[in-house]
């Protein structure tokens, strides 16, 4: 027998001795690189280290918990094929991730043929709407997102609006969203713009909008670099029209990019998150949102960002539905998931039902207002 | 009897789809063979055109992405049934391909090359941007084959991923078959001399341009059917099919399985759509070892990873 043969055999006979340890797998798979590189980078941060602080409180219901992590890069197609991975050869119990929209409606195909509950980390209603029995999803919608923007240019006396989009699945999701909602909460669109996200300068289509005869305000779906760009665009024109960001861009990043003197009194929907330190005492979020921003602050040294969050939450749902479920199975887990009652996260409260896998309402939403480079609450 | 090259190609392909379920531990194996066999169907009609008719296209996945639309589109809104709507992708592509094809194939070398880059992007912006009709960036769902249900009737119950398996198994055959057929034929061996010379090949009589755009419009087909596969066992589509990288990818496995070989190509796609599943432990490195073993190969194995090996053991052998 050979040294290399002598140790492998040593280490099958050393793994037959050990007990056999309980554990629950639990499959992710999130964009960690590639064009949502920036969402979900911090989402695999984050369940990483939801896993080792489980497991170092001894597990779930004193078993053990791993995580099996892919980078599906963005790619639908391999976002269904790593879902496939998973549950056929990682057979794992549940699935979190999802990071675009795309991909989670990947994913969501697959777990639901085999009965695998999923919690997807994107925005899009179509995830949820309508329900399927085992896909469940943390963040807000789009549409939530232009209700919130739309509520509180009501309380400023806004009724005439520009819209000014990206042309990306989030830009293009929340614009379509915008113009839905916008009737039926008395605003009216007077102005539709695009801009590609590639795009380096949107001084044209500004320039139109400050033409635009009545524009009270600004709503700017996108997220990510070129919307950085744009609000730097409207400083650079000296436009004066409040302007409304998306959540998208619900990330120290955002300020770093455009300059804090650029987006100087933007207001947005956020999570509690970003105002962690301005939340009341009393806030039924403040524990789990201190908590979380302390932990991944001081293991990565890196801003949270929404993102993170909703992987937190998800994951934060997950933990708690198969603490409470009769079994570890996922079609017990799943009825477990569905039964969440008031779990307050990172993104808001969750209550979820057979009718409602969001579990969120518009309460979840901050309005933030960006001051001296800081975001402040403007509620 | 000694094996032609066509039917020893057939057959080691035939036996490859047959007994590899064999071996596959999970249900999940399944899945990344279907995907290898719908990335080969691409990179033969790309062995057509570039191995033998010496055409570069840097735009098939726009092809891809009309075919998978069509399966997506056709039976949503005039409730044409998805195995129809393969053919239509196909039909649109072929179409489509000679039209394009017409003015570009004129040019020659990085003209062809930049001008097809530009219809792949076309489609791909008219696909994100389009969103009353393909519902944009998000993706579409596609409508199930039925193909799976009417087999059980039969008796034959299989899996979702061994349907898929063997369905796209069998279609990559069919593709190879055909693509063999057109090898020995007197259109195979009008495009292969016009790659050798184009000069010469004019003066024996051969119409080039009408050539050149056969491979080209056979070439789609491929792709726009390779795209309808993919879509039709994803259920769901989004733009990514049509993009840039995809294009890039077709022409990537079929350089370097071999890009005049039609096994090789098969080979190469086999390759290229394992790494990344092998790699998942190095997700970051994914692009720079594709990188590498890209640039090894042009280095080192000039006619792809395939036929050098092949010659390499023929030469020991001799």
């Amino acid at each position: 027998m050979t040294p290399t043969k002598a140790i492998i055999a040593g280490l099958f006979v050393l793994a037959g001795a050990l007990p056999a340890v309980a554990e629950i797998r639990i499959g992710a798979s999130v964009s960690a690189t590639g064009p949502a590189g920036a969402l979900g980078d911090p989402e695999a941060k984050t369940l990483e280290m939801l896993i080792e602080e489980v497991n170092g409180k001894g597990g779930i219901n004193g078993e053990t918990v791993t995580l099996v992590l892919y980078d599906d890069a963005g790619d639908p197609n391999k976002a269904r094929t790593f879902a496939t991975r998973l549950i056929e050869d990682d057979e794992v119990v549940a699935i979190i991730g999802g990071t675009t929209t795309g991909t989670s409606m990947s994913i969501l195909a697959v777990a639901e043929d085999a009965g695998i509950p999923f919690i997807s980390l994107a925005g899009a209603i179509d995830i949820i709407d309508p329900v399927k029995p085992y896909t469940f999803k943390t963040p807000h919608t789009d549409r939530m997102g232009c209700q919130k923007i739309f509520a509180d240019m009501q309380a400023r006396g806004f009724a005439k609006v520009a819209i000014i989009a990206s042309t990306d699945g989030f830009g293009a999701s929340m614009q379509a969203q915008c113009k839905l909602v916008a009737p039926e909460m008395g605003m009216e669109i007077v102005a539709d713009e695009t801009y590609d996200p590639k795009d380096s300068d949107m001084t044209a289509q500004l320039t139109k909008i400050r033409g635009t005869e009545g524009v009270q305000a600004i709503v700017n779906p996108g997220f990510g670099q070129s919307a950085a760009v744009l609000a730097r665009n409207y400083r650079q024109l000296g436009m004066d029209i409040p302007f409304y960001a998306s959540h998208g861009v619900a990330s120290q990043g955002y300020i770093d990019l455009a300059g804090a003197e650029a987006v100087e009194g933007f207001r947005l929907p956020g999570t509690a998150l970003l105002v962690a330190e301005l939340l009341a005492d009393g806030d039924v979020q403040k524990p789990a949102v201190t908590a979380y921003k302390a932990a991944f602050e001081g293991k990565f040294a890196t801003p949270v960002s929404t993102f993170g969050g909703y992987a937190h939450d998800g994951f934060m749902i997950l933990s708690d539905a198969i603490a409470r479920a009769t079994a570890a199975e996922p079609a017990a887990i799943r009825d477990a998931i569905e039964a969440t009652t008031g779990l307050a996260g990172t993104t808001g409260v969750y209550t979820y039902s057979a009718t409602d896998h969001l579990g969120l309402d518009l309460s979840a939403f901050r309005l933030l207002e960006i001051r001296g480079g800081a975001w402040t609450l403007a509620e | 009897m000694k094996l032609t090259p066509k039917s020893a190609t057939l057959l080691v392909l035939a036996v490859l789809v047959a007994l590899s379920p064999l071996f596959f531990p999970s249900g999940y194996y399944y899945r990344v063979g279907a995907l290898i066999f719908v990335n080969g169907i691409a990179v033969t009609g790309i062995v057509i055109l570039t191995g033998w008719a010496g055409q570069i296209s840097l735009g098939h996945a726009g092809f891809a992405g009309i075919g998978a639309y069509a399966c997506a589109l056709a039976p949503a809104h005039w409730s044409l049934h998805p195995a129809l709507a393969v053919v239509l992708g196909a039909a649109i592509s072929a179409l489509l391909a000679w039209l394009v094809g017409r003015p570009i194939l004129r040019l020659r070398g990085y003209y062809l090359g930049v001008a097809t880059l530009g219809f792949g992007i076309l489609v791909s912006m008219v696909l994100n941007n389009e969103r009353d009709l393909t519902r944009g960036p998000d993706g579409i769902e596609v409508p199930e084959l039925g193909l799976r249900a009417l087999l059980k009737g039969w008796g034959l119950d299989l899996s979702n991923g061994q349907f898929w398996y063997f369905f796209c198994g069998l279609c990559l055959i069919a593709g190879a078959w055909l693509a063999l057929n057109l090898y020995n034929s007197p259109t195979g061996r009008a495009l292969r001399a016009l790659h050798g010379s184009e000069v010469a090949a004019r003066t024996v009589g051969v119409d080039l341009a009408r050539m050149k755009l056969q491979a080209f419009m056979i070439s789609a087909v491929y792709a726009s059917v390779s795209g309808s596969l993919l879509a039709l066992q994803n259920k769901f589509i989004t733009p990514d099919v049509a993009g840039f990288m995809h294009s890039i990818e077709m022409v990537t496995m079929a350089v370097l399985g071999g890009v005049g070989s039609v096994l090789g190509a098969i080979f190469g796609a086999g390759a290229l759509t394992l790494l990344p599943q092998a790699l998942t432990v190095f997700a970051e490195y994914e692009q720079m070892v594709l990188g590498l073993v890209m640039m090894l190969v042009m280095i080192f194995l000039r006619e792809g990873l395939l036929p050098s090996i092949l010659r390499k053991l023929r030469g020991r052998g001799e």
